[in-house]
């Protein structure tokens, strides 16, 4: 979940525009014309002046479109010919996040940086320890030299006045896999897709907001317009995310076009069963250890990072995958959109056959708001579908494992293994340094739950609603009946 | 107080009020009555600036924060403690 900031209500504010100008076919001839409505000659900028504002929003509706910043190749082009090829496509590609590179220029090139704290004193640790000589004092002060400066930090650990202080560059602080650096040559960030987990932590690290998730909005907007078949199905965090129970939310996705609406509970219902066989019969064979497996930046980390995990890593299909599989094989018409509060999830779609579009919370609620639609006129909408309550708690952390778990005891089977559950809630640098470990067979417990984020779903980079609150929500959905089958 | 928690507030803000009660100091706590509200109506409007809307007492509030709310509700109670 995203603090609440000007970058994010600027990227909100522009979804809502281009949803309202795309519905009204307006969007060819306006969009353009977006970033100088936004920033006018005379008024206020957020950077140094009007036309770098303009530039970096013109750059921010192109990610809208759904296309790289890094794909510029002719800076004339206008954001009306990138809409055309916008429509024109089919398929997307593995680039998920971009950089904004006029955005991003912003951060230090040295992380270390003698603040107004020094006294220039007489022992001068700093000097003396500095392995390379980069140290000098001039004037009384300590100055750094940094075409010497190494990047080690002995001078913040030696000074006793803390005034040398670490500056960070918070996207590599963010990212648990170095997979974002410095092209020292363009002097902007730069991710390597062949490291990068689509976690998106990034992404809601940098405070110039440089870096940009590709939209997919205006393909299911297209397709919402030819009134195609189109099913949203929700993340089992939707709960969390606004104001109103299920149904309503269900009742406001069918009022904006979509044609049918779903839970991913009842794909994450399959998950469970399956998964639950899966660890029976792993466990039966003498494996030692089953990860859970519907988490997609996990399972990227794991391709990525920790390869001698991923022959643990189950191999059920996740809950998206489940639902879709299903909802194509009862109508293969209709299109399929996942919505949730997931980065990862574009990624996994990519290789889903069944997954049509992904979108975010976010941009469902810019939806909503640009349809001018509110929750209290909207007809609810009853869901049919039988879904398990552990299948609604999926998303947060011990939500999967209590779900298997209960899956295996209602089971009443009699060869169950003796389980020892263990949880990685958020995977940061070091939860990636145990996942090492856990590689290496020296941790304890036999069915390991690993959640990107912390919390589970609902803490999401994509995700709107208070990160307690959607907990709250879900746990209390996840605590109540379900949706039980029909009795024949 | 009401909190709008139409969809354009509650996209643009209101989401994080939403356990405001929880950050009141205490002496406001027993004080004030917190009530969600639909739209109300105000963000078509742009005189009235941008979202999300609080309403103190009559006084519409915009951009609202968990701190101006705070800052608002004290100023209110100052208000009516003078005149009666």
């Amino acid at each position: 979940m995203q603090d609440k900031n000007d970058a994010n209500r600027m990227r909100k504010e522009l979804l809502i525009r281009i949803i309202k100008d795309f519905m009204n076919d307006t969007l060819a001839e306006k969009i353009d014309k977006i970033p100088i409505e936004i920033r006018p000659k005379g008024e206020a900028s957020s950077r140094c002046c009007i036309y770098k504002d303009r530039a970096v929003l013109k750059y921010r509706l192109m990610a809208m479109l759904g296309i790289s910043v890094e794909d510029e190749t002719d800076e004339s082009k206008s954001l009306s010919a990138y809409l055309a090829d916008a429509l024109k496509r089919d398929s997307f590609d593995e680039k998920i996040l971009s950089v904004l590179d006029v955005a991003c220029t912003s951060c230090v090139t040295s992380r270390y940086l003698v603040t107004n704290a020094c006294r220039g004193c007489f022992a001068r640790p700093c000097v003396f320890n500095c392995p390379r000589g980069a140290m000098s004092v001039v004037d009384g002060k300590s100055v750094i030299d940094y075409s010497k400066c190494i990047d080690c930090g002995i001078c913040t650990q030696v000074c006793p006045y803390h005034a040398v202080i670490r500056v960070p560059i918070p996207c590599e602080e963010a990212c648990p896999v170095g997979a974002i650096k410095r092209n020292h040559e363009t002097d902007v960030q730069e991710i390597d897709f062949g490291k990068c987990t689509y976690c998106g932590k990034c992404m809601v690290a940098c405070p110039f907001s440089a870096i940009l998730e590709k939209s997919q909005i205006i393909d299911v907007l297209k397709a919402i317009k030819e009134k195609k078949k189109i099913t949203a199905m929700l993340a089992p965090s939707v709960v969390g995310q606004f104001p109103v129970p299920l149904e309503r939310i269900a009742g406001a996705v069918l009022a904006i076009g979509f044609t049918g609406v779903e839970e991913v509970a009842f794909g994450a219902d399959m998950t469970s069963e399956n998964e639950a066989e899966e660890f029976v019969e792993r466990m039966k064979r003498g494996d030692k250890l089953m990860t859970t497996s519907c988490c997609p930046s996990y399972v990227e980390t794991v391709k990525k990072h920790v390869p001698g995990l991923s022959a643990a890593v189950s191999e059920t299909p996740s809950p998206m995958r489940y639902t879709s599989q299903t909802l194509k094989q009862e109508d293969p018409e209709t299109l399929t959109v996942f919505i949730g509060p997931c980065v990862a999830k574009r990624k996994e779609a990519l290789i889903d056959v069944n997954t049509d579009f992904v979108l975010t919370f976010e941009e469902l609620a810019a939806m909503f708001v640009a349809f001018d639609l509110q929750f209290e006129s909207v007809k609810p909408h009853e869901m049919t579908r039988p879904v398990k309550s552990s299948g609604r708690g999926y998303a947060t952390s011990c939500g999967v494992s209590s779900a298997v778990l209960k899956e295996m005891k209602d089971a009443g089977r009699e060869d169950i293994p003796d389980i020892n559950a263990q949880f990685i809630n958020g995977i940061d640098k070091k939860a990636v340094k145990m996942l090492q470990m856990y590689a290496t067979g020296k941790m304890p417990g036999n069915f390991l739950e690993v959640m990107a984020c912390e919390g589970g779903c609902v803490g999401g980079p994509c995700a709107i609603g208070k990160v307690k609150l959607a907990i709250d929500a879900v746990k209390k959905y996840a605590d109540g009946p379900g949706i039980p089958k029909k009795e024949k | 107080m009401t909190i709008c928690v139409g969809t354009t507030c509650y996209l643009l803000g209101a989401a994080d009020l939403q356990d405001l009660e929880n950050f009141l100091p205490a002496d406001l706590k027993e004080n004030v009555e917190i009530i969600g509200s639909h739209c109300l109506g105000v963000c078509k409007d742009n005189q009235y600036g941008a979202a999300p809307f609080v309403k103190v007492d009559d006084e519409m509030m915009s951009n609202a924060t968990v701190s101006s709310i705070i800052e608002k509700i004290y100023e209110h109670r100052k208000g009516s403690s003078h005149a009666g």
